[in-house]
C-alpha cells in the first residue's frame, strides 16, 4: 500500500520535485490547506506579494531572468481574476508561468458559492492548457504535466484549479516521468535540406539582415553564443526587436539597434531595402512591420521559429525552419563552417555596398535629441544611468510608455536574460513586481526598474513586498506628469487634444518611498543626476528614484500609422534642418 | 488611407474565402469543446456548422468535424492554432469542392398537412434517402441526409406540403476509398 498524501502535500512534492525554489502568492480562503502545508517544506519558499497581478508579474520576472518557470499560488475568485492580467501578459511574450488557483470545493462548484468563479473558463484564453483537478489522485499527474506544457516549445502559462475539498483529500503521489511526447507539441523536426537552403540564400545575399527576437533568449543562452557566432562569421548586420534586446552585444558595430515603431533608422531601412531577411525567433508584430503590404517588398524571407502557427501568419515567408533556435542554429553553424570556410573576408566584397548604405543611415543618428542644461531630458536619464552601471552586471525592467521606448533604445543590453518588459500586452505596472522576482531570483544583483510615474502607481503596493524581503531593487521613475505615449500620440494623431493624460494630484514619491519605509531620491537638474544616481546605486534598500524630466519630450525616430519602413519621422533636431517636410506629420 | 488616425497599421488587401471543412481528433475531456470554438471566436473565425461526437470509447476520443470559412491564410493558421491545444492528436483540412471526400448532414422535418401532401412531401424527399420515423393522420416525421444547400433548399421548397419544424445537424466527412488520414 503506497503512503497517501492529501492534496496539498502533493502540490508542494510536485513543486520539490520540479525543483522550485520560489512560489510568489497571496492566500485566502479556498487556498488554506495548501498555505497549511507550507511549514513542513522548507526549500520552497514563499514570497507574499500585495496583490495577485504582481504575484504574477514578479513569477514573470522571475522566469524571464533565470530560463526557469516562475510559479504563483493565489485563492479563487478574486485571486484567480486578478492574476488574469499577468497570465494574458506571459502569453503574449511567450514567458512560462504555472498558476495554481484555490478554488471553492467541488460540491459547490456551480452554485455561486462565495469567492467562487469559473477560473478554467476565464483564463483558457489566456494560458497553453489549464486543468480543474476533480480527483485526488489526478493531481500529481497535472500538476507535472502543467510544467511540462508550460516549458514546452514556445513557453507560457499554465494553470492548474484545485478545489479545496481535493486540497484535504488523501491520494497517490505519481513522480515526474516524460512518458511521451505531448501529443507532438514539441516541434524540433526541421531537415538538413531546410539549413542547406538557408545557407544558399546566406552566401547568394547582397543585402542581407537578421532580424532576431525573443526566441533566442527563450531558448537559453546558449542560443544566444550560437546567434553571436553566426553574425560573426557571416559579417551580416543584426537587429533585434524589443524583446531579444541582449541577445546581440548591443554596442557591437554589426549591431543596427532595434527596429520596429520605434527602432533606428537604419534598422528599419535596412529592413525596408533589404534582399535577405533572417528572421530567427521573432514573429512579425505590428509593431515591427508597419503596413504589411509594403513590408520589405524586395526580400527573399526566412523565419526561424519553434512554433509553426508562428510562420505564414502575419508575413508570407519563403524558407520556414520549425525548431527550437538552439538546435537550428547549432545544425547551420556545423554545416556553414563545412562548407563556406572563411565567409566573412571572402564574402566581404559582396556586400560592402551594402554596409556603406547602412552607415549613411547611420549618420543620420536618429536616436540623437536636443539636450538641455536647465531639464532633465528623459533619454539623457537613461544614458547616465547606463554609463554608471554598465560595468555591473545590470538587470533592467521596464514599465510601458515612453520611457519603456527609451529604455530600449538608449540602453546597452549585452547580456540575455537581463531585459524584462511586457512586449506583446504593453502591461503598465508590470515593471516593479518583475523587478521583485528578479531580485528573488539574482539577490546579490542590481535591479532596476525603469519606470514612468503613471505606470509605477499602477502596481506601488509591491515596494512593501521589497521592503518585507529586503529586495534592494531600484525604480527609476521618468517622473513628466503625464501618460507620456499617450500624451504623444495625442499631440501627434489628435490634434494636441490632451484628453485624461494629465495626472493632476501626483503623490510626492520621496515621501511615499518613506512611507514604504524604503529611500526616496529626487533629481531636478541634469547637474544633480549623476550624483543622486550615484547615491541611489550605494544604497542597499529599495530605492525609489523621482527623476523630473522634460514633460513635453517625445519619442523618435516613430513609425507613424499604416507605413511602411522607410517612412519614418525623426527627431526634433532632424525636423530643424527640413530633412522631412511638415507634410510627414501630417500623414500620420 | 492617407487620413487614417489609428497608430495601427490599416487593414490589407481583400482575398477571396474559401469553404473548408476541418476535423477535429481531441480528447473527449472537459471542456475540449470550449477550448475549439472558443479558439475560433477568440482569433476571429467563423464557424458555419459544428457536429462532434465521441468515435472512440476505449481511447476516449471524440470527432469534431466544423465547417468553416476563410482565406488560405486563416485555414492555415486555423489548422496550426488547432494542433497547439494539448487534447488535440490531429486535424484535417478539406475543402468543400474536394471530390474524394464525402460531406453528409442529416435533417428531421416535420410536416402537418393532409394525407395528399404528405405524401408529396415524401415524393420530395426522394433523393435524399427519405425515412418516415413517425406519421399520423395529420403529420408525420422525415429523415433525410444530403449535402447542406440541398437541405437549404428542401426546407424552403416544403414550406408548400406543410413542413413546420425542421432540425438539422452540422456535416460530418470520410474520405473516400481505403485510405484514412493519419
Amino acid at each position: 500500500m503506497p503512503k497517501l498524501y492529501s492534496g496539498a502535500e502533493i502540490v508542494f512534492k510536485c513543486l520539490e520535485d520540479q525543483n522550485v525554489s520560489h512560489i510568489f502568492g497571496y492566500p485566502g480562503g479556498a487556498v488554506l490547506p495548501i498555505y497549511d502545508e507550507l511549514k513542513n517544506f522548507n526549500s520552497v519558499k514563499h514570497i507574499l506579494v500585495r496583490h495577485e497581478q504582481g504575484a504574477g508579474h514578479a513569477a514573470e520576472g522571475y522566469a524571464r531572468s533565470t530560463g526557469k518557470p516562475g510559479v504563483l499560488l493565489v485563492t479563487s475568485g478574486p485571486g484567480a481574476t486578478n492574476a488574469v492580467t499577468a497570465l494574458t501578459d506571459a502569453y503574449m511574450d511567450s514567458v512560462p508561468l504555472v498558476c495554481i488557483t484555490g478554488q471553492v470545493p467541488t460540491h459547490l462548484i456551480g452554485t455561486d458559492a462565495f469567492q467562487e468563479c469559473d477560473t478554467t473558463g476565464i483564463t483558457r484564453p489566456c494560458t497553453k492548457h489549464n486543468w480543474l483537478v476533480k480527483d485526488v489522485n489526478d493531481l500529481a499527474e497535472v500538476m507535472h504535466k502543467a510544467f511540462e506544457v508550460a516549458t514546452t516549445g514556445r513557453p507560457g502559462p499554465v494553470l492548474v484549479d484545485i478545489p479545496k475539498d481535493i486540497q484535504f483529500q488523501k491520494g497517490k503521489y505519481k513522480n515526474f516521468m516524460k512518458i511521451k511526447k505531448l501529443n507532438g507539441k514539441s516541434h524540433d523536426n526541421f531537415s538538413q535540406k531546410n539549413i542547406d537552403e538557408l545557407i544558399k540564400l546566406i552566401s547568394k545575399a547582397k543585402k542581407p539582415i537578421f532580424y532576431t527576437g525573443g526566441g533566442v533568449i527563450n531558448s537559453g543562452p546558449k542560443a544566444s553564443e550560437l546567434l553571436r557566432e553566426l553574425v560573426y562569421v557571416t559579417g551580416f548586420p543584426i537587429t533585434s526587436t524589443l524583446q531579444g534586446l541582449g541577445c546581440f552585444p548591443a554596442d557591437d558595430n554589426q549591431f543596427l539597434g532595434m527596429l520596429g515603431m520605434h527602432g533606428t533608422y537604419e534598422a528599419n531601412n535596412a529592413m525596408y531595402s533589404c534582399d535577405l531577411m533572417i528572421n530567427v525567433g521573432a514573429r512579425f508584430d505590428d509593431r515591427i512591420t508597419g503596413k504589411i503590404d509594403e513590408f520589405s517588398p524586395k526580400s527573399k524571407k526566412v523565419h526561424i521559429d519553434i512554433d509553426p502557427s508562428s510562420i505564414n501568419k502575419n508575413v508570407k515567408v519563403d524558407l520556414a525552419i520549425v525548431g527550437d533556435i538552439k538546435s537550428v542554429l547549432t545544425s547551420t553553424l556545423k554545416t556553414f563552417k563545412k562548407s563556406k570556410n572563411n565567409f566573412s573576408k571572402s564574402n566581404k566584397h559582396q556586400i560592402s555596398n551594402w554596409w556603406e548604405q547602412i552607415q549613411k543611415w547611420r549618420s543620420k543618428r536618429s536616436l540623437d535629441y536636443i539636450g538641455s542644461e536647465e531639464t532633465i531630458k528623459p533619454q539623457y536619464a537613461i544614458e547616465r544611468l547606463y554609463e554608471l552601471t554598465k560595468d555591473k552586471d545590470t538587470y533592467i525592467t521596464t514599465e510601458v510608455g515612453q520611457h519603456q521606448m527609451w529604455a530600449a533604445q538608449h540602453y546597452k543590453f549585452n547580456k540575455p536574460n537581463r531585459w524584462m518588459t511586457s512586449g506583446g500586452l504593453g502591461t503598465m505596472g508590470y515593471g516593479l513586481p518583475a523587478a521583485v522576482g528578479v531580485q528573488i531570483a539574482h539577490p546579490k544583483k542590481l535591479v532596476i526598474d525603469i519606470a514612468g510615474e503613471a505606470s509605477v502607481l499602477m502596481t506601488m503596493q509591491e515596494m512593501s513586498t521589497a521592503v518585507q524581503y529586503n529586495l534592494p531593487i531600484k525604480i527609476f521613475i521618468l517622473n513628466n506628469e503625464y501618460m507620456g505615449m499617450v500624451r504623444q500620440w495625442q499631440e501627434l494623431l489628435h490634434d494636441k487634444n490632451y484628453s485624461e493624460s494629465y495626472t493632476a494630484a501626483l503623490p510626492d514619491f520621496v515621501k511615499m518611498a518613506e512611507a514604504y519605509g524604503c529611500v526616496g531620491i529626487r533629481a531636478k537638474t541634469p547637474e544633480e543626476l549623476d550624483d543622486k544616481i550615484i547615491e541611489m546605486l550605494n544604497t542597499d534598500r529599495p530605492v525609489i528614484f523621482d527623476c523630473l524630466v522634460d514633460k513635453q519630450e517625445n519619442c523618435f525616430p516613430m513609425i507613424p500609422s499604416g507605413k511602411p519602413h522607410n517612412q519614418m519621422l525623426l527627431g526634433p533636431k532632424d525636423q530643424k534642418e527640413k530633412k522631412i517636410t511638415g507634410k510627414g506629420r501630417t500623414l500620420v | 488611407m492617407a487620413n487614417s488616425k489609428s497608430a495601427y497599421s490599416t487593414a490589407g488587401k481583400k482575398q477571396k474565402l474559401d469553404t473548408h471543412i476541418i476535423v477535429v481528433w481531441v480528447d473527449n475531456e472537459a471542456g475540449v469543446l470550449a477550448r475549439v470554438v472558443g479558439l475560433f471566436s477568440g482569433r476571429g473565425y467563423n464557424i458555419e456548422s459544428l457536429a462532434v461526437a465521441e468515435v472512440d470509447q476505449k481511447q476516449n476520443i471524440s470527432r469534431i468535424t466544423i465547417v468553416t470559412t476563410g482565406t488560405p491564410q486563416v485555414v492555415d493558421q486555423i489548422k496550426l492554432q488547432l494542433k497547439k491545444l494539448v487534447p488535440v492528436h490531429k486535424v484535417a483540412d478539406f475543402k468543400r469542392e474536394d471530390k474524394n471526400v464525402i460531406f453528409k448532414e442529416m435533417a428531421l422535418f416535420k410536416f402537418v398537412a393532409n394525407n395528399g401532401k404528405l405524401n408529396k412531401a415524401f415524393e420530395a424527399c426522394k433523393n435524399f434517402n427519405p425515412v418516415i420515423l413517425d406519421k399520423t393522420n395529420k403529420s408525420n416525421v422525415i429523415q433525410i441526409t444530403a449535402l447542406r444547400r440541398e437541405i437549404d433548399s428542401m426546407s424552403k421548397n416544403l414550406k408548400k406540403f406543410g413542413l413546420v419544424s425542421v432540425s438539422r445537424t452540422g456535416a460530418v466527412a470520410m474520405t473516400r476509398g481505403s485510405e484514412i488520414f493519419k
